[in-house]
């Protein structure tokens, strides 16, 4: 048993930091943030020079070959600066999908496409009556002449405005809440028959209601068999979704101590009153409990299908728990400041909080924890 | 990063586990885990075959009889034992104050009093909290005033835990009226057979008699009973409080604990289904359960960083809010999986040899005197709020 990081992990985790340093400061975010796009391609670029965009894949396309506890240690790094280039769009639902079920050629093109930083990508998964559910989809493929064309809606993908190709998971056969029969595709964004309604989160990224209207599309692996696939992706992204919620964790319960301990009234620094003490001390608790389980769920990910699906259950509903109490406190303990938008916690305070809309909420993940409540992990 | 155990940490928890099967009495892990009355001689008898293997004093150096265990060993057979359902180990002799005599002890007193102490020989309680000194420990009042050969000591303790069955008491007393509170206190060894001391029951919400009030009415203590200097005992007591709690979060138990929810969740009928799968009642196992994940994992992240060599201080009290506030949720499901038969009180059962017939399932007499008792757990060894006080003060600088 060892918590800490291998040498590898901890120069990985020393770039990202340094990037966020000193490449997203607030105001900088702000500016990109209110941009057109939403965030910095110059950014995205730098990413492709450090060579972030190549962390989970092989190094036959140039990647880090890099499992759960890399994924973890760039996420936590990207949660602390509330990073808005699409990496987990990108990189980790769509291009780990990519890598799990397409062809060797398919792989060619696009992971190397990733990993340079040519090419951003949307995972167009879930749809609009689905809510958290990735087996609920409606979306259909058949085949038409070489390839397949695609007809459904995909709700709240995020980063889907900007993607220049989409991974969409449609059906090709079965009924809609099937886990098998599922299929994977990419689409190009700019096709005939794909149209998309892009707008703003209350968390300051970008996402797309997407209508496919007979898209042109390109089957990624075998026909029908790609919930394994998905399901690892989505694991992936969990576990990164963990780690950004740390990583802005960490900085909320930092900023808030910071400010209760300057913020005077009554004449002292309202840090000094055991009420808001106690407070900012159960803030720390919750942190505690988020690295925690971000660290159980980063080391899981190699486990059995049930296993890892109970761990990360628990992780991302620890999550969206501790996350809610971090972020309600942290504006609470920032008084009125708490509710400006020039304040930063306010913007960790919503990211934190809309992490939990992201690939099931509390609720969603208690459903699936309390399904496998009767697991022995010994035995499993 | 590897957050599973290396082969020879498995191999050591084989060991443990092989130990356990053959040592452990099974009567008196049966009487743990129906959570029936343990007596003294049961866990003396414990205490000894503990002893025997050499396996008793798990944080005491090896020169003096200790396990020398590392950190994560520890952790190992804590856990296991909870597991097995073997009886908590008395903490008072061998974990509170044996570590403060062989740190501020004579050779003489080292001598006198830790194989005992090891061999169970000698059955030690607390003397810190009093009637105006509880969260504020050092407000302690009972005095010590020094003449010739010897201290005589006047005032009262309480919560003093199997006080009623004590040979010798440790206390914390004020031997400076003038100093400063923590300033003027020491730490004192008290032979509770020595005239002038008195211990009355006290009966807790539980119908227990768990705790006691200690009188000291001019009781003459040897100056050789002092550990440390005089007037600093107060470092005596810190030393003690922040002393390795590797066991503090209760991981072990909770996870025992849990699992006997578990089964006794599915064998109780609720409209015609078993209990465990009421979707509120699920919900709230759910909610334990990946609770207990965190404070598991947070706790071997500190069991790790003091296995690294850093020394697990304020974070403790992290792991004592977090255990504690655990293992009483899992007593309120407990009664909650009772039912009705939550309410019937009748301590005769908790007898092991209790032979009559029981009222309701099986599982159900204790689970309201075990919710009420465990209340005692964010209160004492510092209260909760004690240990929010600590974290702020330590560890956020506020």
């Amino acid at each position: 048993m060892d918590f800490k990081l291998s040498d590898e992990q901890r120069m990985l985790e020393e770039t990202v930091g340094r990037l966020v340093r000193d490449g997203y400061p607030f105001d900088v975010r702000e500016k990109a943030r209110t941009s057109e796009l939403g965030y910095s391609t110059e950014m995205w670029q730098q990413f492709a020079e450090l060579g972030l965009l190549g962390v989970p894949f092989s190094e036959d396309f140039g990647g880090f070959n890099g499992g759960g506890p890399e994924l973890m240690v760039v996420a936590e790094g990207f949660g602390r600066g509330l990073v808005l280039e699409p990496y987990l769009a990108t990189v980790i639902l769509s291009g780990t999908l990519i890598d799990f079920l397409g062809s060797d050629s398919q792989k060619e093109t696009l992971i190397s496409a990733i990993v340079g930083g040519e090419v951003r990508l949307a995972l167009a998964a879930y749809e609009p009556e689905g809510r958290y559910d990735h087996t609920h989809v409606a979306t259909t493929a058949e085949k038409s002449g070489d390839g397949y064309v695609i007809n459904g809606s995909k709700a709240v993908v995020l980063h889907g405005d900007s993607a220049d190709k989409l991974v969409v998971i449609a059906r090709t056969a079965g009924s809609t809440n099937d886990r098998n029969g599922l299929s994977a595709f990419v689409v190009d964004a700019s096709a005939d028959g794909v149209s998309r309604r892009g707008y703003e989160t209350i968390d300051g990224l970008h996402a797309a209601e997407i209508s496919l209207n007979n898209a042109p599309a390109e089957l990624l692996g075998e026909e029908g068999n790609a919930i394994d696939a998905l399901e690892k992706s989505l694991a992936l992204g969990i576990v990164a979704l963990c780690a950004e919620a740390s990583g802005a964790m960490e900085v909320a319960c930092d900023h808030t101590l910071n400010y209760i301990k300057e913020r005077q009234q009554f004449g002292v620094p309202i840090g000094k009153f055991q009420a808001l003490q106690h407070r900012m001390v159960e803030m720390r608790m919750e942190l505690e409990k988020a690295r925690s389980m971000t660290i159980l769920a980063a080391c899981s990910l190699e486990l059995s299908a049930p296993v890892r699906a109970k761990r990360l259950a628990a992780a991302k509903a620890i999550i969206g728990k501790s996350g809610r109490k971090v972020a309600e406190e942290a504006i609470q303990l920032h008084g009125g400041m708490g509710m400006m938008e020039e304040t930063a916690v306010s913007h960790y305070a919503k990211r934190i909080v809309m992490i939990d809309h992201q690939l099931g909420d509390l609720g969603y993940h208690m459903q699936q924890l309390e399904s496998l409540l009767d697991l022995d992990e010994d035995a499993a | 990063m590897d957050i599973n155990y290396t082969p020879e940490e498995l191999a050591f928890r084989d060991e443990v586990r092989a130990f356990l099967d053959e040592k452990l009495p099974k009567e008196i892990a049966s009487k743990v885990k129906k959570n029936q009355h343990l007596g003294k001689e049961d866990t003396i008898r414990w205490q000894k075959i503990l002893n025997e293997k050499g396996w008793m004093a798990l944080h005491w150096p090896k020169e003096h009889g200790g396990t020398g265990w590392s950190p994560i060993q520890k952790h190992i057979f804590e856990e296991e034992c909870a597991e097995y359902g073997a009886p908590t180990v008395l903490p008072f002799g061998v974990n509170m104050v044996a570590p403060v005599i062989i740190k501020f002890g004579t050779e003489e007193q080292k001598k006198t009093y830790l194989p005992s102490i090891l061999n169970s020989d000698v059955w030690w309680c607390q003397g810190y909290s009093e009637p105006g000194a509880g969260s504020d420990l050092a407000g302690l009042k009972t005095k010590a005033v020094r003449e010739g050969d010897h201290y005589v000591v006047n005032g009262q303790k309480t919560w003093t835990t199997l006080g009623q069955h004590a040979d010798w008491i440790f206390c914390l007393v004020r031997t400076d009226p003038n100093a400063k509170k923590q300033e003027g206190i020491s730490f004192l060894l008290i032979d509770m057979q020595t005239p002038g001391i008195t211990v009355r029951p006290l009966i807790t919400l539980d119908g227990e008699h768990e705790v006691n009030e200690v009188f000291f009415d001019d009781v003459k203590v040897p100056v050789e009973n002092l550990v440390g200097e005089e007037n600093k005992g107060w470092t005596c007591a810190k030393y003690l409080l922040t002393f390795e709690r590797t066991g503090i979060a209760g991981v072990g138990q909770s996870k025992a604990a849990l699992k006997h929810l578990k089964e006794v969740a599915g064998k109780v009928q609720q409209n015609g289904k078993p209990l465990i799968e009421d979707p509120l009642f699920r919900n709230r196992l759910a909610d334990v359960e990946m609770e207990l994940m965190a404070l598991e994992m947070t706790n071997l992240r500190t069991v790790a960083a003091a296995q690294a060599g850093g020394v697990p201080g304020a974070e403790s009290s992290f792991l004592k809010i977090m255990g504690t506030e655990l293992r009483q949720e899992i007593t309120d499901l407990f009664r909650r999986a009772a039912g009705p038969y939550a309410q019937p009180f009748l301590p005769e059962t908790f007898e092991a040899d209790y032979d009559g017939e029981m009222v309701g399932p099986d599982f159900a007499n204790s689970v309201s005197t075990k919710y009420f008792n465990m209340r005692k757990l964010s209160i004492f060894g510092g209260s909760n709020e004690i240990q929010k006080n600590i974290i702020a003060k330590m560890i956020l600088g506020l």
